[in-house]
């Protein structure tokens, strides 16, 4: 039997982000990984012959400068492009508007006098509060009860940034922070097609709409992430995310990460109320001390270590984590580069965002509440290069809000959700449904499926307020350490939360690396 | 008539030390508590009557209406006691339970009785009887919590001054006091949706509907929105300890609230001045100085406390060129969307309700008709469509059948709470017609529960935000005087900076639901802006009774 | 949809539970009859008796003869399957797998946190079927511990009359009933007899730490069967009795009651009321070798950093004024601990008392306790400080509880 100090669940690049750590520290570290490839929700597949997918995720917009820096990912081969990606907010007569910078910091196309301004009040404000929050998703989330002094001392360092805000702005920092990013949008602009993009970047991937309190806070959490230490920032890869986890996967390895793929984690065993280690689909048994899970809390506890070796009151917290998916994911194979009316060729290397108000994203939601497809969703297009032959290409969609339990049945429902999807296309890509030689439609249980990912759930759980900080995944288990001794989590599901940002991995292999060793 | 005038004559000329614009329930508890520090205290009241949003008039012969605020169970003992109110005629009458009616032709009644509660959720689930326990119990927890918050001033965070600091401390110890479990629970509390709370206890649609309630009602959110769950607690403060939600009538209607109100304010002495409409707030050198009469006449005082929301205050009352360019853009900014319309119907005799045994005591509560939250939900987009909800949530009393002092024996008032409906009809101003197809649209409701109802009828009135606004001058018919939105509360109700009563203008103080505590028949408002204007003019507050303990 | 409607059409015939607040326990037509005192109170709903002839007569028919006290209201709940151990094993503090078949066992059960939710008997009846007896209701917190077990849980209060015969003479009735080599039963046994072709269910437990047993029937086999133990028991003086006769002798007998002697984890509105086994006199449930269990870590953590707040004791006070809820001092001055029931016991004829301390307190510091009496005498408080000693329960130890067979005298 095989035997480790280390063994982590999962094979994502938070999962690849705290092995590195942990290996990095002298540990014998062996990773599992139920796919035949690395990378989790960065995992791109060949679906259709010649055409490959980016992965679930298709921008980078908040991996970590510590992430970067930790695992030394440049030498390992990371290269993000140095050219600026713009976000392009479509509209349907063709009048987009680009923004260029990071989010925004200036706009092309024909704005109202006056809008600009507001737009940069508001940017501006946003980045400042975004500021504050990141000093809390960039840390373990703080303890509630008695907190050591250190812990009061970062706490006092929060507040202090708050208050160096200023008297009005450190009261508008209060007043918004669980605000829904309509009325914040509303209170500075009035163009639609701003507030529709803040709407959709609030919402992509909760199960919130606009309109709903503590929206905004989604809008923070995107414009806390940055890109190359300039917050805001994004940018499509080339060739999908599968640079950025071979970057990752060569750091691991230089570390003697032991890495095994198509090895499915059946259970984690326990003996005397503590980890041991883990069994494998095949039976084969590994043993480690220290089990790090990167997969969603929700599979690791219900599956992986089973209620038995829980208490009640746990088990209940994580059944009442929220984990159904709102969003589908839409790969096309195009025989042509698909031409966006009004959108410049080199705009369209950009993150195009279809979101034309607020009102139309609110509306793209009230029916998810219900179980219900939207009749016109809302979604974000991307064109990664290098995935298609030559000549042709890739397009990849995230499609909100399509809920994971769809009354009338997921199997019409991609059908008709596929339909209504390409008549949007087409509308703004005229010609476009004339180049799809092949697709794959992602409904939530499609991703839940092949991303082993409850609910199909990016982040592993809702990441609104009450899933946030130290409520997240829950309270018992949010500092990465849970109630099993010896069982940690490294996942989207824990703080901060999902997104390709390698933060839940690396606050979790800290947390690991300051508690004693064994 | 020339007594009239001379007496006239001698208010004009006479200063007075404070004037309360606008005589609602809070601008009459804060009138009664500056009169009684020996202040000479004057209302103006636009409407020919006292009461603002609780008030009992017979519209019709026969009939008396407590034609906006129909339930009590907020206002606060506190005041009662302080203000002598049992003396001047005020008597609150506990109702029993209501019940929701389902589709299927059964109902969920609430019951009293501990036990007769469980054994009818048991009726629908097991699970959900047992679980009914610890939700109270957590509810409860949290009421425990938020209640001694109501009569105390919210403190600035961004302030050092030491009042703000040491109420800061007040609230960190608070919170601290809870075991880390607990805290964690509070937070999750209240940043959640009513529904997402109540699916982590309960199974039943209907229980869930019936429990929601109270997450939306006055509100321009869904049971969906995050952020319900505490509106939940907003109604259900008024009782800690006791059974949670725990609501009563005002004998002779919610008007009795306001008549004891006024009978207490100028027993000691106030004067109050009705068909008096504020024309402007009268501002000189950044200083109070008194109002302006829509008459003409002008009446001077170097305080000037405002009962009405922060939008008509410093948007109507206010000249803009006095206030801080930054204020009235963050006073703009408030949310008073109205979300609720109000029917309040006479009948000539007791509607029957099929549903229920003969005798029960159903109707001696709430009845709704939405069984499920999703149907609530729907009701929610309808009104962010800007139309009213096609199959609305309807808060249906009939506070006859415990208060013969309201009508003639077998007549009855009804008054129905609906929910949802916009102050503009898909962005335009509301017209009679509206006005008509909404009330259809609740009577229809109604009538599938109650065959016969729609012939009983003999008078109605019916209130859409229009009416509202134009007789209470609630601006866009909020009955909160603003939204109960994160955004909107504590430190940040009305406006940050300007949480504690006071506005840009000195000497202007705000008084109405539009601040901390916030809106229902709660009484907190005025009280606690009369603590700050007293202790602002270093007078005693002796007199204003501290929150009872919550042991 | 045909099933969807008769869900209805039974959900509503049950719309008249209203008509009758107080449910009536399956005996209550004879403990109506019997009734003198007319002193009933709420047990879970139920209309019980408190006192039906006289309160210290029934004391002494639990002590001399025979009491019977009907135990129906107590919230019963029926676990079954093949993972019903397991299921019970994780939600207790006992180890259940130490539990035979038709054997009884007294047990607790904890949340996460190691707090006390309740304590109750649980009643094996085979290897995959067991009953959970006790005072609060659970449903929700049981069906949370089953996810991840093959096992149903139905909640069966109404559904099962229950009787309760204490005392020395109980085993010579049901000797008399014709229930052949119930003197064989050992204490937490049970046996079930066929009466007429109905299950009787027999254990030999109770809540008065004297001989006696509980009896289980159906429904419609209640008042028979009360009537059948009149007749056998009228030679051996058998007297109906309320919950004040059976509070005394359960203190006398060291039982604590749920939420009259420590506050469920559950219901407490004030979280600092919660209480470990180990403050409520239960640490001997806790099994500390057996596998994985609710609140375990919790518990054991506490042992082991001395976090233990509270401890609840016996105590023997000078006197004869029971000192219910009195506040217990130290040196007459500090404030330790409170009284939860107290009782000058008849049987013992001392001066007795069921208290939690702070610790130490109860624990190490055991000189020097006072507890404060307020007797309400003619409209006046006569204040009195008498000393108490932390006494070993139970107060009364009767050798009849676990003799074998019993000698029936």
């Amino acid at each position: 039997m095989m035997s480790y100090d280390a063994i982590i669940i999962g094979g994502g690049h938070n999962g690849l982000v705290a092995a590195t750590m942990l290996a990095k520290s002298g540990r014998k570290v062996a990773l599992f990984e139920a796919a035949g490839q690395l990378g989790g929700a960065a995992r791109g597949s060949e679906f259709h012959p010649g055409f490959r997918s980016p992965g679930l995720a298709h921008v980078i917009n908040r991996l970590h400068r510590d992430v970067i820096k930790e695992l030394d990912l440049v030498r390992h081969g990371l290269a993000l492009k140095a050219t600026q990606t713009p976000t392009v907010a479509l509209a349907a007569d063709g009048n987009h508007l680009v923004l260029r910078g990071a989010y925004g910091q200036s706009i092309d196309g024909n704005l109202a006098d006056g809008e600009i301004n507001g737009w940069q009040t508001l940017r501006t404000q946003l980045f400042r509060h975004a500021g504050i929050l990141k000093r809390m998703f960039d840390d373990v989330p703080p303890p509630l009860g008695a907190p050591s002094a250190g812990e009061l001392f970062k706490l006092a360092r929060t507040g202090l940034a708050l208050r160096l805000l200023g008297k009005v702005e450190m009261r508008e920092f209060m007043r918004m922070i669980l605000m829904p990013v309509a009325d914040v949008a509303n209170e500075h602009l009035k163009e639609e097609r701003l507030k529709g993009l803040l709407a959709f970047d609030a919402t992509l991937g909760i199960h919130l709409g606009p309109r709903s309190p503590t929206s905004l806070l989604g809008l923070y959490y995107r414009l806390a992430g940055e890109l190359d230490g300039v917050a805001g920032e994004q940018t499509i890869p080339d060739g999908g995310m599968s640079a950025l986890i071979a970057a990752i996967e060569k750091s691991a390895r230089s570390r003697g990460v032991m890495i095994r793929t198509g090895a499915s984690v059946a259970r984690i065993m326990i003996e005397n109320e503590r980890t041991c280690g883990i069994v494998l689909a095949d039976g084969s048994e590994m043993r480690a001390p220290l089990i790090v899970s990167g997969i969603s809390p929700v599979t690791t506890f219900k599956s992986l270590v089973g209620p038995r070796h829980l208490d009640t009151g746990f088990v209940r917290a994580i059944g009442n984590i929220r984990t159904k998916g709102d969003t589908s994911k839409l790969h096309l194979a195009l025989d042509r580069m698909p031409q966006f009316a009004g959108l410049s060729n080199a705009d369209h290397a950009g993150r195009l965002v279809f979101a034309p108000s607020s009102e139309y994203v609110e509306r793209a939601f009230n029916p998810a509440k219900y179980g219900e497809l939207p009749d016109t969703p809302v979604m974000e297009i991307t064109l990664p290069s290098m995935l298609a032959p030559e000549g042709a290409c890739v397009l990849s969609a995230n499609i909100q809000h399509t809920p994971f339990d769809l009354k009338q049945g997921w199997q019409s429902g991609k059908i008709e959700l596929y339909r209504r999807v390409i008549e949007l296309l087409e509308q703004h890509a005229p010609g476009i449904s004339k180049s799809i030689v092949g697709h794959e439609l992602l409904s939530p249980p499609d991703i839940e499926t092949s991303y082993l990912m409850p609910g199909g759930h990016w982040h592993h759980g809702e990441l609104q307020a009450d899933q946030m900080l130290m409520m997240r995944p829950t309270y018992a288990a949010s500092r990465y350490a849970t109630p099993l001794s010896g069982l940690y989590l490294c996942g989207a599901g824990s703080h901060p939360g999902g997104g390709i940002s390698g933060m839940p991995g690396l606050l979790a292999a800290r947390t690991i690396l300051k508690g004693p060793r064994k | 008539m020339l007594e009239l005038t001379v007496f006239g004559m001698i208010l004009l000329m006479k200063k007075f030390d404070a004037i309360i614009v606008g005589a609602g329930h809070n601008g009459l508890v804060n009138a009664c508590y500056l009169q009684r520090a020996g202040l000479d205290v004057l209302i103006v009241e636009k409407n020919d009557w006292v009461g603002g949003a609780a008030v009992s008039r017979e519209l019709t012969p026969g009939f008396i209406y407590s034609n906006c605020a129909y339930v009590c169970s907020l206002f606060r003992p506190e005041i009662m006691r302080d203000l002598e109110l049992p003396k001047h005629g005020l008597q609150i009458i506990a109702y029993e339970g209501g019940a929701v009616f389902t589709r299927d032709g059964d109902y969920l009644a609430s019951y009293r009785d501990h036990h007769a509660h469980r054994r009818e959720f048991a009726r629908f689930s097991k699970r959900d009887a047992e679980a009914y326990e610890r939700y109270s119990r957590d509810v409860t927890r949290q009421c425990r919590f938020i209640q001694p918050l109501l009569m105390r001033r919210a403190p600035d965070p961004a302030s050092f001054k030491p009042a703000d600091i040491a109420e800061l401390m007040y609230l960190a110890r608070k919170f601290g006091g809870l075991g880390p479990k607990e805290m964690a629970d509070t937070l999750r509390f209240w940043t959640m949706s009513i529904s997402d709370f109540l699916d982590e206890y309960f199974e039943t649609d209907v229980i869930k509907a019936y429990l929601a309630i109270s997450g939306i009602i006055g509100t321009a959110l869904g049971p969906m929105s995050p952020g319900t769950a505490y509106v939940l607690l907003h109604h259900y403060m008024g009782e800690v300890d006791g059974s949670v939600g725990a609501w009563g009538y005002a004998r002779g209607g919610m008007g009795s609230i306001t008549k004891a109100l006024a009978s207490s304010f100028t027993a000691s002495g106030g004067t109050i001045m009705t068909g008096s409409g504020v024309e402007k707030i009268l501002v000189s050198g950044g200083k109070a100085k008194g109002v302006a009469l829509e008459n003409g006449d002008e009446h001077y005082a170097d305080i000037v406390v405002s009962n009405a929301d922060v939008k008509r205050t410093f948007l109507k009352l206010v000249d803009e060129k006095d206030l801080p360019s930054s204020f009235v853009r963050s006073v703009s900014n408030f949310k008073i969307r109205g979300s609720s319309g109000k029917l309040n119907i006479a009948l000539d005799t007791l509607p029957e309700f099929p549903a229920l045994p003969k005798g029960s005591t159903c109707v001696r509560g709430d009845m709704h008709f939405t069984d499920s939250v999703e149907r609530m939900e729907r009701g929610y987009d309808d009104w962010k469509a800007g139309r009213w909800s096609a199959d609305p949530f309807i808060d249906m009393m009939i506070p006859t059948i415990m208060d013969p002092t309201m009508t003639s024996p077998g007549k009855h008032f009804v008054s129905c709470f609906v929910q949802y409906c916009p102050p503009k009809v898909e962005g335009r101003d509301w017209t009679d017609a509206d006005r008509d197809a909404f009330a259809e649209t609740v009577i229809s409701q109604i009538a599938d529960y109650s065959p016969g109802f729609r012939e009983r009828i003999v008078h109605m009135e019916v209130r859409t935000p229009r009416e509202l606004e134009a007789e209470v001058g609630l601006t866009e018919g909020n009955i909160f005087q603003g939204e109960l939105t994160f955004d909107q509360l504590l430190f940040n109700r009305p406006i940050p900076g300007y949480a504690q009563y006071r506005s840009p203008i000195r000497g202007l103080y705000m008084c109405g639901s539009s601040t901390h505590p916030g809106g229902g028949v709660m009484g907190a408002p005025g009280r606690n802006a009369a603590r700050e204007i007293l202790s602002n003019l270093s007078r005693s507050t002796g007199h204003v009774s501290d929150a009872h303990d919550v042991i | 949809m045909r099933q969807q409607l008769a869900v209805v059409e039974k959900r509503k015939q049950a719309q008249s539970h209203i008509n009758a607040i107080r449910l009536e326990a399956p005996f209550h037509a004879r403990i109506e009859a019997a009734m003198q005192q007319e002193e009933w109170y709420v047990w879970n709903g139920y209309k019980s008796a408190l006192v039906i002839t006289d309160e210290e007569l029934e004391y002494f028919a639990i002590r001399s003869t025979a009491a019977l006290f009907d135990i129906s209201p107590m919230v019963k709940y029926r676990i079954e399957g093949p993972d019903a151990e397991a299921c019970l094993n994780r939600l207790t503090v006992r180890d259940v797998t130490k539990l035979k078949p038709n054997r009884v066992h007294y047990t607790a059960w904890c949340d996460d946190a190691g707090h006390v939710l309740d304590d109750g008997t649980l009643f094996r009846f085979a290897a995959n079927r067991f009953r959970l007896c006790c005072q609060e209701r659970h449903l929700p917190w049981l069906l949370d511990s089953a996810i991840g077990f093959d096992v149903s849980i139905h909640e069966e209060t109404e559904e099962i009359a229950g009787l309760a015969l204490q005392g020395p003479t109980s085993c010579a009735i049901l000797k008399a009933l014709g229930f052949a080599g119930v003197e064989r039963l050992k204490p937490f046994d049970i046996v079930e007899f066929m009466v007429n072709g109905e299950p009787v269910t027999v254990s030999r437990t109770g809540f008065t730490g004297d001989l006696g047993y509980e009896l289980f029937v159906r429904l419609q086999n209640a008042l028979p069967m009360w009537d059948a133990l009149q007749i056998a028991g009228a030679p051996f003086g058998i007297r109906p009795i309320g919950y004040a006769a059976l509070n005394s002798a359960r203190i006398e007998a060291g039982f604590i009651v749920a939420n009259g002697d420590f506050v469920t984890s559950e219901t407490a509105l004030r979280y600092d009321r919660a209480r470990m086994p180990d403050e409520i006199g239960l640490d001997w449930l806790v099994d500390p070798a057996k596998a994985y269990y609710n609140g375990k870590a919790a518990i054991l953590k506490a042992r082991q950093e001395g976090s233990l707040r509270h401890v609840l004791v016996g105590l023997e006070i000078e006197g004869n004024i029971p000192a219910e809820h009195a506040i217990v001092y130290h040196d007459k001055k500090r404030e330790v601990g409170l009284v939860s029931a107290a009782l000058w016991s008849p049987t013992g004829k001392r001066n007795i008392a069921i208290a939690t301390l702070q610790r130490p307190y109860g624990v190490t510091i055991n000189d020097n306790l006072w507890v404060e009496i307020y007797a309400m005498r003619e409209l006046q408080y006569q204040k009195m400080m008498k000393r108490a000693r932390v006494v070993e329960r139970p107060f009364v130890k009767l050798a009849r509880r676990t003799l074998t067979p019993p000698d029936d005298r």
